[in-house]
């Protein structure tokens, strides 16, 4: 962690971290990225994309000998290095990540290289032709980055208040487990509640905020993953909310994108908006429409804030 | 000098890693050493005998015994040399099987050669032998016994009907303990307050036992034989003219969830906390008490015709003497809002065993409570067994009462489901894995799996129970009206306080720690003081009764004969090189070590009876003044000579 008073005499400008995207945030989830973005600069903070990034990896190897499955994520570290050796951040390690995978894959594989320096050698010694990475990276998951700037700070920015939106958090697993390398906590998080609250919104808790939304089951059988969403949003509506809030592209279109699956086995379902968090942030900023991008969104949530007024058309 | 070497074979223990021949050999050639013997099993009698007759005959003046540990056969050796007439401290032990033969079973010669050498640091030290004697000190007849709970009033019932004067102190204002609240006990299913009752009022009536409720114990000083204890007594504010009429109780405004009752009815803040209290007698709950707060009220004073009410009784320190301490502070249920993802505290039909514990009493007596419903499921395991939450331990009774409490919801509606998830079903006690049977036979559902989550219907407010079954590998999702949370004890608040005041060593959950796990089971490792019941460690009611009973039959040995034996492994101190800088004083434990003017100069002088032998001050001394008995720093030397093979001078 950067001293406090780094942070201070950086607030002048913006502040620069290095931001990794991922895939997902440049195609199906780019509104994610759009909302972030936006929110992050008007909260004085600027996301630099990495140059040159890489894959994550996907998904983090639990095998003790697949090191090579690694690789991917320790070449975005060293890019990492390389903005602060070039001063594109100044003495910046933290990395940012919006999608909770590529949170997930990163933070996984740096535990293991700062753990294990022999895993870390290794692969060093196999990317010769890069600098070596030293370990000094620290991912961070943009909704931490939220929390260490402060919700009063956040609360500050608001010009439209989200007052009588009911919104349930939903969490998946990706920034909660395995417990070691997890935001919150695993088992009752509220990281989410406490950014919505400083937004105004009425926060729905449910006990689906952190069970299984079918993950990758969405490829081989959408009807796995269609049977999920409808016990996690139809429960959510059961306890009086309106749509749903998340922060990875995978959860998000399972449970937004498989609603048309959902509806085939439950005709009387009712759809259900789910936003990313920062779609909700750009609007309580009062930030230009362009950024809302609703228009990736499978089941439209602008009736709903038509209806409580917080968007015009 | 003559010297005895006596090796053990342990039954193969040493003599199937360690060559016997070898160090026999290697031992008859040591200075001093007149005879070496070996046996299978030197603490036989056959092994005992052998070294009696051989000093006798012999005339040895040393011996070294070559087996396990001291702490496990060192008194055995140490009583046969004092039989044949010498002091028991010319005595040393070589500790040839856990330090050589189990850790080393895998290098037989290197084993070999450390037992030779271990064997000659024993020799070493004990041709440095001092002739010690252990001193006699006159013991009384007083005993504090600390937390009144069943095991705090067995061991006090007990060492009072054998006509020691008791001292019990209980921190709440009645005594009776978490048995006090179960609705009936396993595998008998005896109604526990019917068995609980008449020990209870057995103790006011006996006239060995002095009581002290709503009372805590605030310091003890001193040493076996003559511990100081203050206990401060908190305030009533009733006083002995209260014959319990309940006119103050009807007239006292407030309204607050009663504790006995685990919230499930209400209490005022003038009360009795349950029906067979003892003593039978109200008490003002000082902080939720409107006159104490507010200055106002005061309609309980008003009301009593027998002025009892006394708003002006102040905390008393009451000081006294006891000879012996028994600790039976109890433990605390598991505070299941820990466990977050069992929802307790935010899901309503989601409550702990003891709350079903109360609910089963209320519905007993037509009077229930609040509605049971017809599906009930148990977790079991609940802040047990969870590296999560970071109890490792087993609680050791739920599973039993997990069982005992579906039985009686089955009794009273044999149309109930019940269903019991559970991790490993542990019926261990006598009669247990047949009553487990029973309620099988009954209906009841026992599924081994740990409930991965629970889902609280917003509407119905019933709650899904998802498990995976894992004998018969499938995923179970079902609704339950009523779910109860299995919860495990932890060490008590009290028993915290407890060790603190009384410097104890605590075991890794935190429970209290015995001097040895299976010989001195209630003994710990301050002199005098015992231990019992669940401070000890998780435990059931005939267990905690056992181990009360044991409790006051050591405390008895210790005090019957009217004085007992100190080890005389103490400190002391060379008058000559003391320079009196009290160093020693800082680092003692025990408070042992007092500084004094002797011939104008001022010098340590160490208190023999409260010393426990542990060396801090030898350790610390500047100057080499302070030194132990047994362990001097001449033998220290001689025994690292002779490890790292130098010479003798």
């Amino acid at each position: 962690m950067n001293t406090t008073k780094e942070t201070k005499s950086k607030s002048a400008e913006n502040m620069k971290f290095p931001y990794y995207p991922g895939c997902t945030l440049k195609t199906t989830a780019k509104n994610f990225e759009t909302s972030a973005i936006a929110t992050a600069r008007a909260l004085g903070v600027e996301l630099l994309e990495i140059p040159r990034w890489n894959c994550c990896g996907t998904v983090f190897s639990l095998a003790q000998d697949d090191l090579i499955h690694h690789v991917a994520s320790v070449r975005n570290f060293i890019r990492v290095q390389e903005m602060n050796d070039y001063g594109l951040v100044k003495n910046e390690n933290r990395l940012v990540t919006l999608c909770s995978m590529c949170f997930n894959t990163l933070k996984s594989t740096n535990r293991r290289m700062k753990d294990n320096a022999e895993d870390l050698k290794k692969i060093n010694d196999l990317m010769y032709r890069e600098e070596d990475y030293k370990g000094s990276v620290e991912v961070l998951h943009f909704l931490e980055l939220l929390k260490s700037l402060g919700y009063d700070k956040i609360r500050d920015k608001v010009t439209k208040p989200l007052k009588d939106l009911k919104i349930a958090p939903y969490y998946g697993c990706m920034i909660l487990r395995p417990k070691e390398i997890a935001i919150d906590d695993p088992e009752d998080p509220t990281i989410q509640k406490d950014l919505l609250e400083a937004l105004g919104v009425s926060v729905i808790d449910t006990p689906y905020k952190k069970v299984c939304c079918g993950s990758y089951q969405t490829v081989k059988d959408k009807y796995i993953v269609a049977e999920l969403a409808y016990d996690i949003l139809s429960h959510a509506r059961k306890k009086g909310a309106e749509a749903l809030t998340t922060v990875c592209p995978l959860c998000a279109f399972n449970l937004d994108q498989r609603q048309q699956a959902v509806k085939e086995k439950h005709p009387d379902f009712e759809e259900m908006p789910v936003f990313y968090i920062t779609q909700l942030m750009t609007i309580a900023f009062g930030l230009n429409k362009e950024v809302y991008g609703f228009e990736q969104n499978y089941v439209d949530p602008k009736p709903l804030l038509k209806s409580k007024s917080l968007i015009e058309d | 000098m003559k010297i005895g070497v006596y090796v053990c074979h342990c039954g193969g223990n040493i003599s199937e890693v360690v060559d016997i021949k070898q160090l026999t050999s290697f031992a008859e050639k040591q200075s001093d050493v007149a005879i070496v013997r070996d046996n299978a099993h030197m603490c036989s009698d056959v092994g005992r005998n052998l070294v009696l007759e051989d000093i006798k005959k012999h005339n040895l003046d040393r011996i070294v015994v070559a087996a396990c540990s001291p702490q496990f056969h060192g008194k055995t050796f140490m009583d046969i040399v004092k039989k044949a007439g010498l002091s028991p401290y010319l005595f040393e032990m070589a500790n040839i099987r856990e330090q050589c033969s189990w850790p080393h079973f895998d290098e037989p010669e290197l084993a070999t050669r450390k037992a030779k050498d271990l064997v000659n640091v024993g020799i070493a030290k004990v041709k440095l032998d001092e002739s010690l004697e252990r001193k006699s000190m006159p013991i009384g007849k007083r005993v504090l016994v600390v937390g009144a709970g069943i095991a705090g009033i067995q061991a006090a019932l007990d060492l009072g009907d054998a006509g020691f004067e008791v001292f019990l102190v209980e921190k709440k204002p009645t005594i009776g303990g978490k048995m006090a609240q179960l609705s009936r006990t396993f595998p008998t299913e005896d109604c526990a307050a019917c068995i609980l009752s008449p020990k209870m009022a057995d103790v006011p009536s006996n006239p060995n036992i002095t009581l002290f409720t709503n009372s805590e114990v605030e310091k003890v000083s001193g040493f076996i034989g003559n511990f100081e204890v203050t206990i401060n007594k908190k305030p009533r504010y009733v006083n002995d003219n209260c014959v319990s009429c309940g006119i103050c109780e009807e007239k006292c405004p407030v309204k607050l969830p009663n504790e006995f009752e685990q919230g499930l009815t209400t209490r005022r803040a003038i009360y009795v906390p349950f029906e067979f209290a003892v003593p039978y007698k109200y008490v003002i709950d000082e902080p939720n008490c409107i006159y104490f707060q507010k200055g106002k009220c005061g309609n309980c004073k008003k009301v009593c015709p027998h002025d009892a009410v006394d708003f002006e009784q102040k905390p008393e320190k009451i000081e006294i003497k006891v000879d012996t301490i028994i600790v039976a502070s109890g433990y605390d249920i598991f505070d299941a809002s820990e466990k977050k993802v069992y929802g307790f505290g935010t899901n309503e039909n989601v409550i702990t065993s003891l709350e079903m514990e109360r609910m089963i009493v209320h519905e007993a007596e037509g009077r229930p409570t609040r509605k049971i419903g017809n599906r009930i499921a148990f977790i079991q395991c609940v802040g047990s067994r969870d590296e999560q939450i970071g109890n490792e331990y087993c609680s050791r009774i739920c599973c039993m009462y997990a069982t005992k409490l579906s039985q009686l919801l089955k009794r009273t509606d044999p149309k109930r489901d019940v269903y019991v998830f559970y991790t490993d079903l542990r019926a261990y006690g006598k009669g247990f894995e047949e009553y487990y049977k029973r309620a099988a036979r009954t209906g009841v559902k026992f599924i081994r799996g740990r409930v991965a989550e629970l889902i609280e219907d917003p509407e119905t407010k019933k709650v899904t129970v998802k498990v995976e079954d894992t004998l018969a590998r499938q995923i179970i999702e079902s609704e339950f009206d009523l779910v109860v949370l299995s919860v495990g004890m932890q060490p008590g608040e009290g028993t915290g306080k407890i060790a603190e005041v009384l410097r104890m060593t605590r075991s890794p959950g935190g429970f209290l720690q015995e001097a040895h796990p299976k010989f001195k089971p209630v003994d710990t490792l301050n002199d005098g003081v015992f231990i019992c019941g669940c401070a000890q460690g998780p435990k059931d009611i005939p267990d905690t009764v056992a181990q009360a009973s044991a409790a006051a039959a050591r405390a008895i040995r210790l005090m019957n004969k009217g004085e007992y034996e100190v080890e005389p492994i103490t400190a002391v101190v060379d008058e000559d090189l003391c320079s009196g800088c009290a160093t020693c004083v800082s680092v003692c434990p025990y408070d042992a070590v007092k500084t004094e003017v002797k011939d104008d100069k001022r010098v340590a002088k160490v208190n023999e009876f409260l010393c426990q032998g542990c060396g801090s001050c030898s350790a610390a001394c500047p100057s080499g003044a302070s030194q132990q008995h047994w362990f001097m720093s001449s033998q220290l030397k001689a025994m690292v000579g002779a490890a790292l093979g130098e010479e003798e001078e």
